[in-house]
């Protein structure tokens, strides 16, 4: 086949049970919307893994860039006060 | 400015950060990567055709069902590996295309032929098991995607193993020519399993660059004298006696000392002449070549109903 009939690239979102979020596994390739969830039920189900898939197509996934990381997550590292253990409480007043 | 960067790199592996598809890595550690995923994925595809071999003549249903399970898990374990192997920006139909020509190699015990039924229970058992003791050792290697298609792979490989050791056994404990089945395959099987963990470690030039880089965690003697100490175990439960004269418990090591492996035979199958390996390829091809007007017709049908949508829209 060649590379300009190449099926695009999808992401697959498989729920493992009601109750739980869907969650990234993997990727296929795939004609469209529809062929995408036929395989991804083939490919990432077969043992009673999932009860709903979604797929996305894969360009259509913005994403952070590691060279950003510092800049996006250093902020949190010095905020300990957004944790409960960093509040006093006690002992008497058992658990909070 | 390269060389701070590999330092970094170096950094992380050492402590156990995985390295993910978009972060820095050295060309080198991009190419390995590439180099020994696709092999995997390429084993994965061709490791169908020996079994395939069997399904039309499975003896139950039981049996039949099994196989086709098992076989259409290799072509989602080659599935979950192409991915993966696109993650570092090689191109999917170029990575198939260099299995066709002859670019890219795959593991060499696929070009053995499976001449009777006991075959599908050898491979199971020592072939899967083999591949299993690998694949353990993967799942933590330092590249993230390959990390993670490993403990897919491992989660579903062990229904493998046990098919195939319960296949030998059910022959082992049946007439004596079924028994005989057994232990020819087993006989068959046996030294091209061990050639699966590859070269002894003084002739694997790369082993210490891919150690360092944690792509692999162990040496392959380490992981060929693991599966020995597995396997030889169940093979006495059998009663089958695995094919060397020079096995033999090693009280002080803790471990079995075996014979010489004829890596020579190795090395004749790895560079195309084992019984299968044209067939094996021209296998791929066809059903690449006949899959052809089934994968255009997919994208014209899909063209069709997006231009269809866009009309009502």
């Amino acid at each position: 086949m060649s590379k300009s009939n190449e099926w695009p690239l999808w992401e697959v979102f498989i729920r493992s049970k009601q109750g739980l979020n869907h969650k990234h596994v993997g990727n296929l390739r795939a004609t469209d919307a529809a062929m995408a969830i036929d395989n991804a039920r083939d490919v990432y189900t077969r043992r009673q893994e999932g009860v709903s898939i979604w797929v996305v197509e894969s360009v259509n996934v913005a994403a952070s860039s590691p060279s950003e990381s510092g800049a996006l997550f250093e902020p949190a590292n010095d905020k300990i006060y957004r944790h409960p253990t960093f509040y006093d409480i006690p002992d008497e007043i058992g658990h909070m | 400015m390269s060389e701070e960067l590999e330092q970094l790199f170096q950094e992380k592996i050492d402590q156990d950060i995985k390295i993910e598809p978009k972060d820095w890595m050295p060309e080198r550690y991009r190419k390995t990567l590439i180099r020994q995923m696709s092999q995997h994925a390429h084993s994965e595809i061709v490791g169908m055709l020996p079994e395939g071999n069997w399904i039309t003549r499975a003896p139950s249903l039981r049996r039949k069902v099994a196989l086709l399970a098992k076989v259409q898990d290799e072509a989602g374990h080659g599935l979950y590996l192409y991915s993966a192997v696109e993650t570092l920006g090689a191109d999917r139909e170029d990575t198939i295309d260099d299995l066709h020509t002859g670019k890219a190699k795959y593991s060499s015990i696929f070009n053995y032929p499976t001449i009777s039924w006991a075959d599908i229970g050898a491979i199971g058992w020592l072939v899967d098991g083999a591949a299993i003791v690998n694949q353990v050792a993967l799942q933590r290697t330092s590249y993230g995607p390959y990390a993670r298609a490993m403990i897919r792979i491992c989660k579903e490989e062990s229904f493998h193993q046990r098919q195939g050791y319960e296949i030998t056994m059910t022959l082992a404990k049946g007439s004596p020519e079924q028994k005989e089945m057994a232990q020819e395959a087993l006989n068959r099987w046996w030294w091209p399993s061990l050639m699966m963990f590859g070269p002894p470690d003084d002739e694997s030039p790369n082993t210490a660059q891919s150690i360092r880089w944690r792509v692999k965690r162990h040496t392959n003697d380490q992981l060929r004298q693991e599966f020995i100490d597995m396997t030889v175990p169940q093979a006495e439960y059998l009663g089958l006696t695995i094919p060397d004269p020079d096995l033999k418990w090693n009280e002080e090591k803790g471990m079995y000392d075996f014979g010489e492996i004829d890596w020579e035979e190795f090395w004749h199958v790895v560079k195309g002449n084992g019984p299968c390996n044209k067939d094996r390829i021209k296998a791929r091809k066809a059903a690449k070549d006949n899959g052809e007007w089934v994968r255009e017709a997919a994208n014209a049908h899909a063209e069709k109903k997006r231009q269809q949508e866009n009309k009502v829209a």
